[in-house]
């Protein structure tokens, strides 16, 4: 099956909860997670996003020996005219099914297809167009754990603030 | 610590402050969890000259996950079968979040019972930022 592979390791699940400001011991405490329902250290619901740190091709990371477009001596690295690889793309919604708990030593292996697409007029940041991803996560059994759709928003221009 | 659906109804809420006055590192601690590294959440040198916002701004995920924390908070550690929001107002440094479930439906299938929530949070001026719903497994 095509896809890469997502090895969830207890530290990530840590520093995702603290990230999140969650100090819910079952992300951490092995000893606590023991004694209570899951039996062990989950991770927090959200965390499958997180995958974007082994996706290959995640455009979001800056590459080792290449420009980036975020800020060194000028705003951005790259040349004028150049555009970044998330040019004008915000997040617009994101949805999780959950088939099981992940936990520490899964290995998922993600899958994503693309969704629909669609159009819309915004009041505060012109032409909307709406790209939608579906991302499978299945452990090292082949199950399915966690079915994630996700969609991105590309707007003509900046969102306009009140 | 799990619901109990002979416990839960309609309307019934349950409310948590999610973050006081949102840091810059904290966003930054979101970034290296998760891997977006996005700069529009880091660099405000780049999101205000170039891509034309106020000052860098939360992922989005980011609300979403401390949204979880209310929900995980109430309907018990791994109990939840369906999870998902919209993003509806970006979020700010110095902004401080409210997040809100309220139950929708409390039901019975093949045994198992589950309660399905709305959720909503909201900044300091009352605007939605992440609206959504969730579904979780509860006790009889």
């Amino acid at each position: 099956m095509a896809g890469y592979k997502f090895p969830v390791e207890a530290s990530h699940i840590m520093m995702f909860a603290r990230a999140v400001g969650d100090p819910n011991r079952i992300y951490h405490d092995a000893d606590y997670a023991k004694e209570t329902e899951p039996g062990g250290i989950i991770a927090p619901p959200t965390f499958p996003r997180a995958c974007a740190q082994f996706d290959p091709d995640y455009p979001l990371r800056p590459r080792i020996g290449q420009r980036w477009f975020g800020s060194g001596k000028e705003p951005s690295g790259l040349a004028e005219g150049e555009d970044p690889p998330s040019s004008g793309m915000l997040h617009a919604e994101q949805h999780f099914e959950y088939h099981r708990q992940v936990r520490p030593g899964d290995t998922l292996t993600v899958t994503n297809r693309p969704g629909k697409t669609w159009e819309k007029e915004g009041r505060r940041s012109g032409k909307l167009r709406f790209t939608e991803s579906i991302d499978e996560y299945r452990d090292q059994n082949g199950e399915l754990v966690i079915t994630a759709r996700s969609v991105g928003v590309q707007t003509e221009r900046p969102v306009e603030q009140k | 610590m799990a619901l109990h659906a002979n416990q839960l109804k309609a309307g019934d809420t349950h409310e948590e402050q999610l973050v006081d006055n949102l840091t810059r590192t904290q966003i930054v601690q979101y970034a290296g969890a998760s891997g977006d590294y996005n700069p529009l959440h880091t660099d405000d040198a780049y999101t205000m000259k170039i891509a034309g916002y106020p000052s860098v701004f939360a992922h989005g995920m980011l609300t979403m996950g401390m949204t979880g924390k209310m929900l995980t908070n109430y309907v018990g550690d791994g109990r939840l079968v369906k999870y998902g929001v919209r993003f509806t107002s970006q979020v700010w440094p110095g902004d401080t979040l409210v997040a809100k479930a309220t139950v929708e439906n409390v039901r019975e299938e093949d045994g198992q019972h589950f309660v399905d929530l709305t959720v909503s949070t909201t900044n300091q001026d009352g605007t939605v930022v992440v609206s959504g719903s969730a579904t979780a497994r509860i006790d009889p």
